[in-house]
């Protein structure tokens, strides 16, 4: 495969992922059709910008401040002869809150169908990465976390122990240091398999210990089935319609709910003007 | 006793954070919630705002957000 | 049951939990979290590392030392950029002005070509994106790796720590102080890194007051004046140090005026809630230093390399032809500066200056010698060939040039530094705040308020010089 971001290339101090240098090949920016598409999820400052240029061969900003990612939020690679496309969602706490940023990466998990939903979790900061994944999973089970900064970890003299994590969350555990380059090819192998659907996916189905929450959400959750048939994250359209999100309360109407955006791409965002 | 007025080095518990106010979901976003533990790091060299440790990451409060913070030691 | 009865189950069952929904919701995920984070997770006590950080950080934003650290780390950057980028932009300027220079002159008469066409592609076209990178080059590939390593290293958020209250006071957001740091590079890259604020009335008090922070490119001017009305004054060994305070002195001021001007932005046309502030303070991180320098390097060589062509090359030929064009007696640059003159000195400055100042519009870094060689034609001396860029060997005999042929007093020398400080920002900027904002009324603001300001603070200078009787 050619690639059009050749010049963009840097292997610098890329070593492990270069063994699969013949697996894997950056396509930087455009390709024009693609076999999967991932969604690159995560708390701001996770070193998801870090991965997101391994993966493509692209230089977004990478800094050691929560910020923005700075350039396109789109890119591609080419693994084990298959095509994938990888769109960078808005770095966000959580998915719940109202902000412009939770909104885009809830409603492309949501509505893009991505066939993998990475998130990229801060080993140092476990608890609150996990506040997120768990959210992620409630919307999608098709997904890998990446768990990044162990070497940070390391330094902080933490361990973590990944299978268990894996026992809990019913998903591919990836540890890893994107900026050493270390994990990259075992995050890429997870990727594909659950592409391929290759892994038993068994994604934590959150039960709150708050009861009269819990039955809420179960009788409507139950209600969707129903209705729409079979809808893998009925609980968590339950708590959006519990909540009164606008957005899902009209795709509920509309029975958007089921259909599949063939349009797997992000809005773009312009600076609006200040009244 | 609200978080402003927790003194530098020492922790305390979240009871509650301020019901009217529109920054409650962004500190409940930052994982500050009722049984959070928080302690106070340290104070910019101009008061404001304070660096606070909220598991295991350390963020920065203004003292009006932190006065939205009901804690008890 | 169909959609709309589940909506409306839903609403009753909302009813019926009350107000405090989403704090359940998130609580209980959060419980959730924890849970698995205590069986996943082995922590062996507090760690050497977490110490360090902890006593760093005391260090860095004590009462007592995290001021006079933060601008010592400053002048320390602007030294380090100034210094460094000494060597090598002499050799580029020897090699680009010198070498390659000669023999396009060389080759061109061998090719009997006639002398306005080698004129305007050499001396012109050539010599002005020649200039640009020797001038920008070296300095830009210093700044901007030490920058991007204080930024890996995590001490940005601490700098934004330590500010934070007077950007508050101000109205501006709290990372605008980040923004402003990225603006002392570039300041199209300031106005870039805007978009880590989301509120978009924050970010254009950010984008407006950017052109604040003073650019590489407008070191060599500042440092050049400083030098030569300013450290003249001191030893020579101190020269270039007191050079970089001078600056350091001017960066300073530029961030008053930043604070000042969100002030009055956002209690006037950016009238507006303070969105709400969090900023994190990540661990300190050893920064993979080759790594970042190599692509930094890269990146920067680049990004000025096509700069040049694209903004410089213009310039340059611009500069020739009204050197070389000529109307009635006289070039049109000598009709233009006559017309501006009055105008300047009002301002304190002159009408070189001023016509330098609107030729350099693409970049920053041609002023220095565009005003050197408007002034020396101006004057006829014949000590410049026409509409070349020439730069005297030594500052002194900048000086002689400046002081001697210009007629430029030490209120010129000061208030040119002013107006470096508070003129428009350089094209590729403005163009770069249109894509950002999409706003020809905020492009214009962003263009039109600094060089305002410039104005008024010039004239007030000259003018209390000029009325205390001290000019």
């Amino acid at each position: 495969m050619s690639t059009q971001a050749g010049t963009l290339n840097q292997c610098g101090g890329c070593a492990s992922s270069c063994q699969h240098g013949a697996q894997l090949t950056r396509l930087g920016i455009k390709v024009r059709n693609w076999d999967y598409t991932i969604a690159l999820a995560g708390n701001p400052n996770t070193g998801k910008s870090t991965i997101f240029n391994q993966l493509t061969g692209l230089r977004q900003h990478v800094g050691n401040w929560a910020g923005k990612t700075v350039s396109r939020a789109e890119g591609a690679f080419n693994f084990n002869d298959k095509k994938f496309k990888l769109v960078d969602l808005p770095g966000t706490y959580s998915l719940l809150s109202t902000s412009v940023d939770e909104e885009i990466a809830r409603d492309f998990i949501l509505f893009g169908k991505p066939d993998v939903t990475v998130i990229v979790a801060d080993a140092t900061r476990l608890e609150r990465s996990l506040h997120l994944v768990l959210q992620v999973l409630e919307i999608t089970s098709r997904a890998v976390v990446a768990l990044n900064l162990m070497d940070e970890a390391g330094r902080n003299g933490l361990t973590i122990d990944a299978r268990e994590l894996v026992r809990e969350l019913g998903v591919p555990v990836v540890p890893m240091a994107a900026r050493r380059a270390d994990g990259i090819s075992e995050l890429l192998a997870a990727i594909e398999k659950v592409s391929l659907n290759e892994f038993p996916l068994r994604a934590r189905q959150a039960r709150y210990a708050d009861e009269e929450l819990e039955l809420s959400i179960g009788m409507l959750a139950n209600n969707l089935q129903a209705t729409f048939g079979d809808l893998p994250n009925a609980r968590w359209v339950a708590l959006r319609l519990l909540e009164g999100d606008e957005s899902i309360i009209n795709a509920v109407r509309d029975k958007t709910l089921g259909t599949l955006k063939t349009e797997n791409s992000l809005p773009s965002m312009a600076l609006s003007e200040a009244r | 006793m609200t978080l402003d007025m927790l003194e530098t080095g020492c922790t305390a518990t979240v009871k509650s954070i301020n019901n009217q106010s529109t920054e409650r979901r962004r500190l409940f976003d930052l994982g500050i919630l009722p049984g959070t533990k928080i302690e106070n790091v340290m104070p910019s060299p101009l008061g404001d705002p304070i660096a606070y440790r909220v598991r295991s990451s350390v963020v920065a409060l203004r003292r009006e957000q932190a006065r939205l913070i009901e804690i008890e030691k | 049951m169909n959609a709309e009865n589940i909506i409306k189950q839903a609403a009753d069952l909302r009813r019926s939990i009350g107000e405090n929904l989403h704090d359940r919701v998130t609580a209980a995920i959060y419980r959730d979290a924890e849970q698995i984070a205590d069986r996943a997770v082995a922590r062996q006590g507090e760690s050497a590392a977490q110490s360090f950080d902890q006593k760093l950080d005391r260090i860095l934003t004590s009462r007592i030392w995290g001021f006079p650290l933060m601008l010592l780390m400053l002048t320390t950057v602007l030294w380090l950029t100034i210094a460094g980028a000494n060597v090598p932009s002499a050799m580029l300027a020897d090699f680009l002005q010198g070498t390659i220079y000669n023999g396009l002159h060389s080759l061109a008469s061998s090719l009997s070509s006639p002398w306005w066409l080698s004129g305007f592609l050499i001396d012109g076209v050539y010599l002005a994106t020649a200039w640009v990178i020797s001038v920008m080059l070296p300095p830009m590939a210093i700044f901007f790796p030490l920058f991007t390593l204080l930024e890996d290293l995590g001490y940005l958020p601490r700098v934004a720590f330590n500010l934070d209250r007077l950007f508050k006071r101000a109205g501006a957001h709290g990372k605008q102080s980040l923004t402003m740091m990225m603006g002392y590079g570039c300041n199209a890259a300031g106005v870039v890194s805007t978009r880590i604020i989301d509120s978009p009335r924050e970010r254009l008090i950010a984008i407006v007051t950017n052109n604040f922070s003073i650019c590489n490119g407008r070191f060599p001017t500042m440092i050049l004046i400083g030098t030569i009305f300013i450290g003249a004054t001191a030893p020579p060994i101190l020269a270039s140090f007191i050079a970089a305070t001078s600056v350091a002195a001017v960066a300073v001021l530029g961030i008053v005026f930043t604070l000042l001007v969100s002030a009055f932005l956002s209690k006037t046309w950016l009238k507006g809630e303070a969105s709400s502030f969090s900023l994190e303070l990540p661990p300190y991180r050893p920064p993979q230093i080759w790594q970042t320098l190599y692509r930094s390097l890269i990146d920067r060589t680049l990004i000025v390399l096509k700069r040049a062509v694209w903004m410089a090359a213009p310039a340059g030929a611009i500069i020739w032809l009204i050197s070389n064009v000529f109307i009635g007696e006289i070039s049109i640059a000598a009709h233009i500066i006559g017309f501006l003159n009055p105008f300047g000195l009002l301002l304190g400055l002159n009408g070189v200056i001023l016509l330098a100042y609107i030729v350099a519009i693409p970049a920053n870094e041609i002023v220095v010698p565009t005003i050197i060689m408007l002034t020396l034609n101006a004057a006829k001396s014949g000590l410049a060939q026409n509409g070349v860029m020439f730069e005297p060997e030594t500052d002194a005999q900048v000086r002689e040039v400046l002081t001697g042929v210009g007629g430029w007093t030490i209120l010129t020398g000061i208030n040119l530094m002013l107006f470096s400080l508070l003129h428009n920002p350089c094209s590729t900027t403005i163009l770069t705040i249109w894509q950002e904002t999409k706003s020809l009324k905020w492009t214009a603001i962003s263009t039109i308020l600094p060089v305002a300001l410039g104005i008024a603070v010039c004239f007030l200078t000259a003018s209390i010089a000029r009325l205390s009787g001290l000019i």
